[in-house]
């Protein structure tokens, strides 16, 4: 048995049943990492100690026959941007190239409590901003399927790693689609959970109203269980709540019976690949004939969602990345004359260029002369969006439309272009941008074998009804599974 | 709306980034496509009567009482300080 082909909740069966140890399934994931980590650059830390040392107190508890969590001693990887106690947190970036957390994410420690064994920190985007993981001071991550093509970003790393079996599952963040788009191009299953649903704590800001930590996962059953371990209220995050559906188990149920979904003819038009269109109509007969109910609807803010979450998330970008001044921690240049020519130039030297791209524009936006024609304009935009949403709610339960234009591109062709390369999250962003949970399920694969994503769009506190609608697809379809790569 | 090299290196000197003279080059063009993409489309739409929005979600202030409680030891925090010392974190000179 390959161990590593196994899904979270299949290895945590077989765990209980003792056919397999969880040194030995932690084992076959770290010789996997050893195998293939320096082809696709996932990961940018391999706990290979700790991990040891996690599955054998784990296995221990088992052996006792003590009470097992729902997650005892299935192997994840954490996005860089999320803390970890005692290991690197780099974000991506120099500026936190040796910045070592003493503390942990509220959902790490979420995820150690309910028994997952930690295998390291994945690669990203430079502070999560970028759609094709081409920006992180670690190097490009490569698509397993195909290593002259992009991952997808910011977790770019998250992805590739579920994808091509070096975790089990992992954690993103996803402030504009980051957690979707890559596991579309990857074949995964990624969900952006709604906004308040996982805490943040411990997640390093980028656009704090968008952020939110998202699970990459093999198939929609271990989205479920990783939801379950990581969802709801902490004191330390006070926009986080519970809602209460929490154990998202319960919606894995093969019923899309009556179930109203939307179809926005803007979603299928302009620059997207035919192939993907094709897909996604193609998923939605599956619906249909399996009793749901497909009606076409508009949302003609479409073109509007895009623009408004540059302006808004740089501008929140450019503030919260205002801590990084090279004095309490992270990255200080090595020489100066005075404090503020220290600022400059530790930030200068630290930050990439998309990175700094992104806080001028923010600083642009926030600008006394532009802060009303810019910032509010684009906060206005905003609420027509969210508006335009809560109306389709009205008439629908989910909507179905394609998480990105394209499949994975190669890599390269889109850093020359900016507003080619931002276009990628033209089909995510409203999602965060208006508070939704989304979730990307992959939906076949286009002519040259690469993996097509559609996205489940539901209300907000929904998640309930995308996994049940995602889980009744992946029923009947089968699903993607996983990527050999060739080893 | 143009973008010359002065806003760049004006925005840069508000926001404390050093940035070479290739990388005002280039980013000048960047943000003049950027700000110009973005405001062109986003001003074809009457937003009048439209309140701004923040946060999508009913959000407000959470208050706790006030306990004073176990934080981080002053060591831990200062393992990830450039420079330190006496249980301090070192800066250069602020006051003149």
């Amino acid at each position: 048995m390959e161990l590593t082909k196994l899904t979270a909740c299949k290895a945590a069966d077989k765990i209980r049943k003792k056919e397999f140890s969880v040194p030995e399934l932690t084992q076959a994931y770290l010789d996997r990492i050893g195998e293939l980590n320096e082809k696709i650059g996932a990961y940018i830390t391999v706990c290979k100690q700790d991990a040891g040392k996690q599955a054998d107190n784990i296995q221990k508890k088992i052996d006792n026959n003590g009470e097992l969590p729902l997650l005892a001693g299935i192997p994840a990887g954490i996005s860089d941007n999320i803390c970890t106690s005692g290991v690197l947190t780099s974000c991506g970036s120099r500026m936190l190239s040796n910045f070592v957390p003493p503390y942990d994410a509220t959902a790490v420690k979420k995820l150690s409590q309910n028994g997952a064994v930690m295998l390291g920190k994945l690669n990203m985007d430079e502070f999560a901003m970028g759609s094709s993981n081409e920006t992180s001071w670690y190097g490009q991550v490569k698509n397993p399927l195909d290593y002259g093509r992009v991952p997808g970003g910011s977790s770019g790393g998250a992805a590739a790693a579920v994808a091509s079996q070096m975790a089990c599952f992992a954690l993103g963040s996803d402030t504009g689609g980051s957690v979707r788009l890559a596991s579309s191009f990857c074949g995964v299953v990624g969900l952006k959970p709604t906004y308040g649903a996982v805490s943040r704590y411990g997640l390093v800001a980028f656009a704090s109203s968008m952020d939110q930590i998202a699970p990459v996962t093999r198939d929609v059953a271990d989205c479920a269980a990783v939801m379950n371990s990581i969802a709801g209220h902490d004191p330390l995050d006070s926009t986080s709540r519970d809602y209460g559906h929490e154990d998202y188990t319960l919606s894995l149920k093969s019923d899309v019976k009556g179930l109203k979904i939307g179809l926005p003819k803007e979603y299928f038009s302009g620059g997207i690949q035919k192939e993907v269109k094709e897909k996604v109509l193609d998923a939605a007969k599956v619906f249909e004939s399996l009793g749901a109910e497909i009606e076409e609807i508009s949302l003609p803010l479409l073109e509007y969602a895009l623009p408004a979450y540059y302006i808004i998330s740089s501008a929140e970008a450019s503030s919260n990345l205002a801590q990084y001044d090279g004095i309490k921690y992270g990255y200080r240049t090595r020489q100066f004359e005075d404090l503020v020519d220290l600022y400059k130039k530790t930030r200068g030297e630290g930050f990439g260029e998309e990175v700094k791209r992104r806080i001028l524009v923010g600083t642009y936006v926030l600008g006394a002369g532009n802060y009303d024609a810019c910032y509010n304009k684009a906060l206005k935009v905003k609420r027509m969006i969210f508006e335009e949403y809560q109306n389709a709610y009205q008439k629908v339960e989910v909507i179905l439309v394609p998480t990105a234009p394209s499949t994975a591109f190669k890599i390269g062709e889109k850093t020359a272009d900016l507003l080619d390369m931002y276009l990628n999250d033209v089909y995510t962003v409203p999602v965060n941008l208006a508070g939704l949970c989304a979730i990307s399920v992959p939906c076949g694969f286009d002519s040259s074998g690469l993996p097509v994503g559609m996205q489940l769009i539901g209300k907000p506190y929904d998640e309930g009804t995308i996994l049940r609608a995602a889980f009744t697809y992946e029923k009947y379809t089968g699903g993607n599974g996983g990527i050999d790569c060739g080893i | 709306m143009a973008i010359t090299k002065e806003d760049i290196e004006r925005l840069a000197d508000l926001a404390r980034l050093n940035l070479t003279p290739e990388e005002i080059e280039k980013l000048t063009g960047d943000m003049e496509t950027i700000i110009n993409y973005s405001m062109n489309k986003l001003n074809e739409l009457n937003t009048d009567d439209v309140l701004p929005m923040e946060h999508v979600l009913p959000i407000s202030n959470v208050f706790r009482e006030d306990i004073c409680e176990k934080s981080f030891d002053r060591e831990e925090i200062l393992k990830n300080a450039p420079e330190k010392a006496e249980g301090c974190f070192l800066v250069p000179k602020v006051v003149e």
